[in-house]
């Protein structure tokens, strides 16, 4: 059997411990998928597949148990997924044209979670169509509040939604429900002084728990939502280590220009000579103020966006196994 | 006098209403929900028909346009008192049947409840005019009827808003700003049933021994105290104090009053740390028995008028329609018995 794996791979297709099998990967952004499509799926999987389906970590559905032999047959039925994603690029009959770049994740968000500041679905399906196809090994995920469901911290890039209080005094019945509950749940942001509500900005995460907890709506939504970044998180099998904060109320275009611009330095800097060197190794070896500088050329920050001075990512490096007695 | 206003019409009387009163209207908040993405209805000052929204309740009732959730009462400094001046303005304020009831209860509270009217109620309702907007479907929540608070003659304007606006006008003072409109009599209708139906217990059979039924520790698991069903409530009108001095040696400062609710943690908060109803249903019982027997056995009015607020706003799903419901069976249980 003669078989180009690395096409197969960049057509989102495995190469599997079964010889001769392979699994297809479908992509999900945000993990949200239209029902109608579950006849189409079963219908693969049934009659190619092996009648299963796996949910991904990253929340596409993997379909093992197929004969390469079928992937032409398989890549005509999936058009109408593919379709689905709203692409720039021109769909055709011969499946996902990339699979580096991997399924934006999300949490439910605003769809469903009353936490949350913002709809997440929405939000991955247009970084999606910004950066998808692409071969880069990217990892990106979108989270609806600082609950992080979705593990954005895991992620290359964590998008993490936000929202700035706003306080009116005037309805203000200083109650104290804001202020106890950032004090016990959140990161005491909220003091009380003369019966009116202060809030420390240093320190808000902007979570949103005190507007949803103000029984009068002195404390409400802005007008504008933020987000806060984080970058390079990442498993793995050298030096796993959860995302450190790269932007903190930061603009929507803003996060998806870093993003977009985060491939061109990626492509700047890989190491061509390693198998899909990854963004996070790769800031590993430039270091933050370069990865900061060439992500934000021509980024128009919001004014009230605060950067990250330096990062310091420790995670655990394994060769400290060394020192385990 | 009746009238028929076009919906240009409308605006331009609202113009000429504006030069002598503040004319306040359910109205959307955008974003100001309190989850993501989500508006609320709020009374707020408007100056176009286009600006109401008259298809969803109001998640605050009017009250708060004339009894402020928070207000100085007066300001010292050296020794010298003064108290804040108000808004010369008279105040038009579009609104239901059920909340115009409801502004009789809090004035009840606020002007015939003590040996003498609360002055700063007092000032502010003075100025107000009802500009009824007629109700005749209400909302799923709404149990009007059964606490008879659907219908009301207390209003200065009755209008009907469709293509056509039609107004019946009732205040002499008012009849000016409708001059140039077509006259055409109109009589409004009301409510006559709700979907929600609530059945009031006898108040003489609500004995001392109901406070101790079981029936309220329910609401000590569900409630959370989150103090929306008080905030949202027209007829609630508890408030609390508060004296802030400010300046090094404290000869300056205000004293205030806001708004407090029977639900919220340090309601019944008393020198020396004393607090009771510590519980939540207790705190539900007490609501209770204050909208559907005390208030009555006082003043031979209930005070909830079934605007159904308490019920849209509780994020536990409580409702107090159905609360009233369980505390009827259980007293007509008892009296069979
Ligand atoms: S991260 Fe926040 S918004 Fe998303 S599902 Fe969790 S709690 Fe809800
Ligand atoms: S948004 Fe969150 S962190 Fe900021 S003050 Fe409110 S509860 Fe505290
Ligand atoms: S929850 Fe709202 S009313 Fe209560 S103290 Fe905070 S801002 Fe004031
Ligand atoms: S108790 Fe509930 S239904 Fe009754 S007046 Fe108050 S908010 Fe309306
Ligand atoms: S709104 Fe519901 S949960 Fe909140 S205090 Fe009232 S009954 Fe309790």
């Amino acid at each position: 059997m003669s078989i180009d794996t690395r096409k197969v791979i960049k057509n989102a297709y495995r190469v599997t411990r079964v010889r001769g099998k392979t699994a297809l990967r479908i992509r999900v952004p945000g993990g949200h998928i239209e029902t109608r499509f579950f006849s189409l799926i079963d219908e693969i999987a049934s009659k190619y597949g092996d009648g299963t389906a796996h949910i991904t970590t990253r929340q596409g559905l993997e379909l093992p148990g197929i004969d390469f032999e079928n992937i032409p047959e398989i890549n005509k039925m999936i058009r109408p997924l593919i379709e689905s994603l709203g692409l720039a690029v021109e769909v055709t009959d011969t499946g996902y044209p990339a699979a580096g770049t991997r399924n934006i994740c999300a949490c439910i968000g605003n769809r469903v979670c009353t936490f949350a500041n913002d709809d997440t679905t929405t939000l991955a399906r247009e970084i999606e169509r910004m950066v998808y196809p692409n071969n880069l090994h990217f990892k990106i995920a979108v989270t609806g509040c600082p609950n992080d469901c979705i593990k954005a911290y895991m992620n290359d890039f964590g998008i993490i939604c936000t929202v700035e209080p706003v306080y009116d005094q005037s309805r203000c019945i200083s109650c104290g429900a804001c202020v106890e509950n950032c004090a016990k749940a959140v990161t005491g942001a909220l003091a009380m002084k003369d019966f009116s509500v202060e809030r420390n900005r240093e320190i808000c995460i902007g979570c949103g728990e005190c507007v949803r907890k103000c029984p009068t709506g002195a404390m409400t939504r802005s007008h504008t939502k933020s987000y806060r970044m984080v970058i390079m998180g990442r498993t793995g099998r050298k030096n796993p280590r959860m995302a450190e904060t790269f932007l903190k109320w930061a603009d929507r275009e803003s996060i998806l220009a870093i993003v977009r611009n985060a491939y061109t330095f990626v492509e700047r800097h890989i190491d061509r000579g390693l198998d899909k060197e990854h963004v996070g190794y790769i800031v590993d070896r430039t270091g933050y103020p370069t990865f900061r500088e060439e992500v934000l050329q021509d980024v128009r920050l919001d004014e009230k966006t605060l950067v990250a001075e330096h990062i310091d990512w420790s995670g655990y490096r394994y060769t400290n196994d060394a020192g385990l007695r | 006098m009746g009238y028929q206003l076009s919906r240009e019409q409308f605006d331009r009387f609202l113009d000429r209403l504006k030069e002598d009163y503040r004319v306040f209207g359910p109205a959307l908040d955008e974003d100001k929900g309190a989850l993501s993405d989500s508006d609320r209805i709020t009374y707020k000052e408007v100056s176009r028909l286009g600006e109401l929204v008259l298809d969803r309740k109001s998640y605050f009732s009017p009250k708060e346009i004339f009894y402020p959730l928070r207000e100085t009462l007066f300001r010292f400094c050296d020794g010298e008192i003064t108290v804040p001046a108000i808004d010369e303005k008279k105040t038009a304020i579009l609104l239901r049947p059920c909340d115009i009831n409801g502004i009789d209860r809090l004035d009840t509270i606020f002007l015939e409840n003590g040996p003498s009217e609360d002055f700063y109620y007092k000032r502010r309702r003075d100025k107000v005019r009802f500009f009824m907007i007629e109700c005749t479907t209400g909302f799923d929540s709404c149990f009007c009827v059964s606490m008879n608070g659907g219908r009301t003659d207390r209003w200065d304007v009755a209008f009907r808003f469709g293509e056509q606006i039609l107004a019946e006008v009732k205040s002499e003072e008012l009849e000016p700003y409708f001059a140039g409109c077509a006259q055409q009599p109109f009589e409004p209708q009301f409510v006559t049933e709700n979907s929600k139906k609530v059945r009031l217990p006898e108040v003489a059979d609500i004995t001392a021994d109901v406070f101790k039924h079981e029936l309220w520790s329910e609401y000590t698991a569900r409630c959370i105290a989150c103090g929306r069903c008080n905030t949202s409530c027209i007829t609630c009108s508890c408030f609390t104090m508060q004296d802030a001095a400010f300046g090094a040696e404290g000869k300056m400062g205000e004293r205030r009053r806001t708004w407090a609710g029977c639900h919220i943690n340090g309601f019944t908060d008393m020198a020396g740390g004393h607090r009771f109803r510590e519980p939540k249903g207790d705190r539900m019982r007490f609501k209770t028995m204050h909208k559907i027997n005390d208030y009555y056995r006082r003043f031979g009015k209930h005070q909830c008028v079934g605007c159904g607020r308490c019920e849209d706003v509780c994020p536990q799903y409580i409702s107090f329609a159905r609360c009233i419901n369980t505390l009827s069976d259980v007293t007509r249980e008892r009296k069979s018995k």
